[in-house]
């Protein structure tokens, strides 16, 4: 058995345990509750110990060593990662704050995440790394990054459930914020669904986003489609900020607080601001002085990680000022996750720097 | 009255800078503006930001958007006189709030903790109640026994009808903010020190090829104070691909006529010498040096006797102990046979080195093909002897990252401290515990009263742990 059936087998957990997740929040059975649990364990045990078994197959291959075989080397491999890390926070919240609702939020993302990856034909076979990438700080500097990017997740969906279910009226700056952000990430998904869908395309997910990302959509060359792709835009945000109370009446039946949504939006927050310091920025540049001579060159990668950071500095400020907490911090939080996604993916798909490794000159 | 005035100004200057909404001011405002930092090209030719503005704001907006942000700075921002007051401010705001804010936090932390009396305990937050049986003398023991377990260091203060035990733990994580904080300013101070006393530049170093000095960003020659040498260049493959393992300089460092340090460096893998440190960071062909360089053949005759051989373009050699010889006739860097059999060069770099060699017997034409460095099925001869291309050599340069900062270990030690700080503020907290108890008919009774800065939850569950080993320890005791 190899690594690609233990990730099957965690994909189709996580599948079943949002079905089972789900049936929990209609029924509130608590024998449900505790299958959904366990099949989502099930699922996290299986991708565990595929991502070691990958670790291995990388080290054999190499010939590397282990510690710089670390399955974290392009996008196929980082967002597994990310979402292993996502799931083991949801089962820590989930036995912390001893509510399941929000795993009905958490599978879904996990489940289609890796789907998407299957589905999307995301380069899975294991490629050598380029000398850039030969180093120890790979491991600590990439893996530490992702684990607090998990966090922001988590403090992103809580901030934005927050939102949902603090706000009233439809003419309310914070109620249009989470609509607008929720309906524009909704675009972007859809957008890139129909890329795959268009171009079937079967390449390193880096060429994906420099040449084919929103080429069927937003980048098209025909000016209708372009301008059509705006107005569907437009169309879906409006949607979503009209019957958005709908979605307000689903979360207010998870039963969960807002006071606990604040404080897990709070605390993520919390663990990830330090992992995220030390792990990406700190090691980023102890790093970058060894490979390139220098260890802060002010690259678009490098100062959109110090723009999270310092969205995420503003987070943990403002909640000292009072009238601050709450909504206000909630926006803040989601603003924050938006710019680890930039960090992400949108300085690779618009902006250029010397994190595009090793292309030597 | 003027004086009074004059003390509310400052006051007001004062209170201005330590206030959190400037830091969160100054926060928003580094933020907004790296990203247009991030989309500009910074240090670039204006051409090519004109290109990005007009992509963006089109045409005809494009060249006036552009003079706007170049005479704000924006081509270079991160060195532009606002920014580095931005930096400032930031560091100005970081060094009074913590002077602002230490002497209430100093005082936290080093406040001795006293008893307290019995209504006060049950006010707190976390206040728990028990009743166990026995005297409290022997309660005490049990008491004492759990608190050492859970490691709190108690004061010990006999009352009217019983003991009471406080302690405190973690009082200097309160300290971790400013910790935190006085990190960001050693990095920025190590950072000053890096671009004053420092030096950043450039080096290509052709094979064979010796320096005095590297290069500035403005290509201003700046000397070393030794002299460095590229013995050899070589860029290694992952099999037969075109992907890049490891690019790879030998470096001999030279100082007053003598060999003094040699290294060979690759990406990750730098030289440093009397501060000054080499980074492998790209490479290239000499193009008008292509037909002088020098092949390294190491011949190996049927009869397993090794010879290495150094020859130029248009030389002709012999196996030895044979009448075989080879004449060099052609070179490609980067070979590359069609489907038609036609060769012809894919690439500027030595990707697939390539030698053609005519070989004759007694000098008659024998056979003649090509030999390529990266395939040695093509270094067999039919006559059982082997031609191995080895390099060649003297015709690539090494391109060097070169750097002189001193201040980069103030940097490093701020990187530890802040990591220490943020350790200490975020998974830290000082915690509070008072365990009063007194006799009451026969029994005695428990309270508990207790405190923490963070994680309340967390302590709180500490807390009935440690009432239920007080109760433990009471059994065992009776037993």
């Amino acid at each position: 058995m190899n690594s690609s059936f233990f990730f099957g087998l965690s994909t189709m957990a996580y599948i079943l345990a949002m079905i089972i997740y789900i049936t929990y929040l209609a029924f509130k059975k608590t024998q449900i509750g505790i299958t959904a649990t366990t099949v989502t364990i099930v699922g996290f045990v299986s991708q565990t110990l595929a991502i070691i078994l990958r670790w291995k197959e990388f080290a054999d291959l190499s010939g590397m060593g282990f510690l710089r075989s670390a399955p974290l080397t392009n996008l196929y491999e980082s967002l597994i990662f990310f979402v292993w890390c996502l799931i083991l926070g949801y089962l820590i919240i989930e036995f912390k704050f001893k509510n399941r609702s929000f795993g009905a939020f958490v599978t879904p993302v996990a489940g289609l995440a890796l789907a998407f990856i299957d589905i999307s034909g995301m380069s899975k076979e294991i490629q050598p790394l380029v000398p850039a990438l030969q180093s120890n700080w790979l491991l600590a500097h990439v893996m530490m990054s992702f684990i607090a990017y998990a966090a922001f997740a988590l403090s992103f969906s809580t901030g934005l459930m927050y939102l949902i279910v603090k706000t009233e009226k439809r003419n309310e700056v914070s109620y249009i914020f989470w609509t607008t952000t929720l309906g524009i990430f909704v675009v972007l998904l859809a957008a890139m669904g129909i890329d795959f869908l268009t171009f079937k395309v079967m390449v390193k997910p880096e060429i994906f986003i420099k040449s084919y990302m929103f080429k069927s959509s937003f980048f098209n060359p025909s000016a209708f489609i372009k301008i059509l792709s705006w107005i569907s835009m437009a169309v879906i945000i409006f949607i979503i900020w009209r019957y958005g109370s709908i979605l307000k009446t689903v979360i207010e039946k998870f039963n969960i607080g807002s006071e606990t949504l604040d404080e897990i939006t709070y605390k993520s927050i919390a663990i990830g601001f330090p992992i995220f310091t030390l792990g990406g920025l700190i090691f980023g540049a102890i790093w970058a002085d060894q490979a390139w001579g220098v260890y802060w060159s002010w690259d678009p990668k490098e100062t959109w990680s110090l723009i999270t950071w310092f969205i995420y500095a503003f987070y943990l400020h403002s909640r000292m000022i009072r009238g601050w907490r709450g909504k206000k911090a909630a926006i803040v939080a989601v603003i924050g996750f938006v710019a680890v996604i930039f960090t992400y993916l949108g300085v690779n798909l618009l902006l250029s720097g010397l994190h595009s490794y090793g292309e030597l000159e | 009255m003027e004086q009074e005035g004059n003390r509310t100004f400052i006051d007001k200057i004062w209170e201005f800078f330590a206030s959190v909404r400037l830091a969160i001011v100054i926060f928003a405002l580094i933020s907004l503006t790296s990203i247009v930092g991030t989309v500009l090209e910074q240090r670039a030719e204006s051409a090519k930001n004109i290109q990005i503005l007009t992509r963006l704001f089109g045409e005809s907006l494009a060249p006036g958007i552009y003079k706007i942000f170049d005479n704000l700075g924006f081509m270079d921002m991160y060195h532009s006189w606002w920014f580095i007051a931005l930096l400032i401010l930031f560091s100005a705001n970081i060094v009074v709030c913590s002077l602002d804010r230490l002497p209430r936090i100093w005082k936290l932390v080093k406040e001795p903790i006293g008893p307290m009396t019995e209504e006060k305990l049950k006010k707190f937050i976390i206040s728990r109640e028990v009743i166990v049986k026995g005297k409290p003398d022997k309660v005490k023991d049990a008491v004492t026994n759990t608190l050492k377990s859970v490691r709190f260091n108690y004061t010990e203060s006999k009352e009217e009808k019983g003991y009471q035990f406080f302690s405190q733990k973690g009082n200097y994580s309160r300290l971790g903010i400013y910790v935190t904080h006085f990190s960001i300013l050693i990095i920025l101070l190590g950072a000053v020190i890096g671009v004053f006393f420092g030096f950043k530049g450039h080096l290509n170093l052709p094979e064979g090829s010796v320096s005095n000095v590297a290069y500035s960003d403005r290509n201003e020659a700046k000397p070393l104070g030794f002299d460095i040498r590229c013995d050899n260049f070589d860029v290694e493959f992952y099999g037969r691909s075109e992907m890049p393992k490891e690019y790879k300089s030998w470096l001999s460092i030279i100082k007053n006529g003598n060999v003094v340090m040699r290294k060979s460096i690759s990406v990750n893998d730098p030289l440093t010498y009397e501060g000054t440190t080499f980074y492998q960071a790209y490479y290239g062909l000499i193009s008008d040096k292509m037909g002088s360089g020098i092949f390294i053949f190491r011949v190996i005759s049927s009869d397993k006797k090794t010879y290495n051989l150094d020859l130029r373009l248009g030389d002709a050699f012999q196996i030895p102990g044979t009448n075989i010889s080879g004449k060099i006739i052609d070179f490609s860097p980067a070979l590359k046979i069609d489907e038609n059999g036609h060769v012809f060069t894919y690439a500027n770099q030595m990707n697939n080195p390539a030698v053609y060699i005519d070989f004759s017997e007694s000098g008659k034409h024998k056979y003649s093909g090509w030999i390529l460095k990266r395939h040695p099925e093509t270094w067999q001869l039919p006559e059982g002897h082997m031609v191995e291309f080895v390099d060649y050599w003297g015709v690539e340069f090494t391109g060097l990252q070169v750097r002189k900062d001193p201040g980069v270990w103030i940097v490093y030690l701020g990187c530890i401290t802040i990591s220490i700080g943020l350790f200490m503020a975020f998974f830290m907290s000082h915690r509070k515990i008072w365990v009063r108890i007194v006799e009451e008919k026969n029994n005695t009774r428990v309270v508990v009263g207790a405190t923490s800065n963070k994680n309340r939850v967390a302590f709180e569950k500490k807390i009935d742990r440690i009432i239920s080993l007080i109760k433990k320890n009471m059994k065992e005791e009776i037993r």
